[in-house]
């Protein structure tokens, strides 16, 4: 058995035949490419084992719309917070979120004025919270993508089961393929090639960006989060882009197939239906969010609480809209490191553990 | 948000069980994932069990990557 378990991480970060495969990507990126991750669990992995560093000056790795928190609208945000000043409220939410500033306030400031704000692990977990505090409501909130939106589908099914009347979810949930469009639909956005997120892969399959690779044909791969994972699909992306035949590769089969994650593939469907949503950075895209279906409309807190939020422009200076579609990096940022800061951040970006401003400030001490 | 660290079920109670996470027990939810065993390593995310991983895959990865490296190995000018 354990064996195995060398087999699954210890056995992908030989530094041996890493040092193999970067030789031979240095001999093939002959050109300037630029390769986009879609996928914060990525970010951490290619900073956490200096990938950036160790690749040849004709690649430039950008970190796209991949971290959850990061692309949840300002929009939303306030609406999370509006949901806390509920006195009958308790929100419980992933961690990450609850210092990310809204318009006027965030969670974590709500939470010190006196709203009732828990963070858990996992949705079941405020299902759990709902059943001890039968007297208040238990709104969960749901951002994540189709890694995550099956785990809260799940908590919704169970509280179904449980008969709760006090537990809801914000569902503001996103698709990553209808973002690959959005991206590959930008004007400004130039992209050579995707390294597609390995976790929302493990559920969607490799299937489900066959409509996006035949609209837009440009080199994809699914990578696991190893280092050899990591440079074994950044290889073959660059093999794609230097012999011009895109294709769409699964460089992750230990953990992903063709056909993803059936049974969690039916919970999310059971619970949610395509919408439209409106991402930070790329603005509204159609079909790309996940809301409630109408018949399980008790557990929307949408539907049940009435939340108005005005429109606000995003926080002066803040480039994250940018560098969530790869125009810009943190350092570019005229607040990175001076008004912004992990401590004291301005964007999300800057928040989450998976934030590509974070990540830079964390592992490059704020130098390209 | 996403644990990467490969954890193995160590022991199943209906759609609960115990995972081995490099050393440390955790519970977690197998609701999202068909046809689990004790022993099977598996991929955790926010308590949810979502995939079984597939040695026989991994091995073949690793037997594929070796042939790249011995090739790029090979062309490296002297
Ligand atoms: S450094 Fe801060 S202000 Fe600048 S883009 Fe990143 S999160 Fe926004």
């Amino acid at each position: 058995m354990n064996d195995s378990s060398k087999l699954f991480s210890e056995d992908f970060r030989d530094p041996a035949l890493a040092r193999s495969l970067l030789r031979g990507i240095a001999r093939r990126a002959d050109r300037p490419m630029r390769l986009m991750e879609v996928c914060g669990t990525h970010t951490m992995a290619i900073f956490r084992h200096g990938i950036r560093t160790l690749l040849p000056p004709t690649i430039t790795l950008l970190s796209g719309p991949g971290c959850p928190v990061c692309v949840t609208d300002a929009q939303e945000i306030d609406a999370f917070i509006a949901l806390s000043q509920h006195d009958e409220v308790i929100v419980a939410t992933f961690g990450d979120l609850i210092r990310v500033p809204g318009s006027y306030t965030s969670l974590q400031k709500e939470s010190a004025e006196g709203a009732d704000v828990r963070v858990v692990y996992s949705a079941m977990d405020a299902v759990q919270l709902a059943q001890a505090q039968p007297d208040k409501t238990v709104v969960f909130l749901g951002v994540g993508f189709e890694t995550t939106a099956p785990t809260i589908a799940a908590a919704i099914l169970s509280a179904q089961a449980l008969g709760l009347a006090n537990f809801c979810v914000y569902a503001a949930h996103k698709t990553v393929p209808p973002a690959l469009s959005a991206l590959m639909g930008h004007p400004a956005v130039a992209i050579d090639g995707f390294l597609l997120p390995g976790h929302v892969s493990v559920i969607i399959g490799l299937a489900a960006y066959r409509d996006f690779f035949q609209a837009h044909p440009t080199p994809c791969v699914v990578a696991g989060f190893e280092p050899l994972d990591l440079l074994q699909a950044i290889d073959a992306l660059v093999t794609q882009v230097a012999d011009g035949i895109p294709a769409l590769e699964n460089c992750y089969p230990r953990a992903v197939t063709d056909s993803g994650n059936p049974k969690a593939r039916a919970v999310m469907d059971q619970v949610f239906m395509p919408c439209d949503a409106r991402w930070r950075g790329l603005g509204p895209i159609a079909g790309s969010g996940l809301a409630i279906r109408p018949e399980l409309a008790r557990f929307d807190a949408a539907r049940r609480f009435k939340i108005a939020v005005v429109e606000m422009p995003p926080p002066k200076g803040c480039a994250c809209g940018e560098i969530l579609i790869g125009l810009k990096t943190p350092p570019q940022c005229p607040l990175f490191r001076k008004r912004c800061t992990p401590m004291d951040p301005v964007g999300p970006c800057m928040v989450s553990s998976e934030g590509t401003c974070a990540a830079y400030y964390r592992y490059h001490g704020g130098t390209d | 948000m996403c644990l990467a660290i490969p954890s193995q079920i160590v022991q199943i109670d209906g759609h609960d069980a115990t995972i081995d996470v490099a050393g440390v027990r955790r519970r977690t939810s197998l609701m999202l994932l068909e046809e689990v065993q004790v022993g099977d390593y598996v991929i955790v995310h926010a308590g949810f069990a979502i995939q079984k991983l597939d040695a026989q895959a991994a091995l073949e990865t690793l037997a594929l990557l070796r042939e790249a490296a011995a090739a790029a190995d090979k062309d490296v000018p002297s």
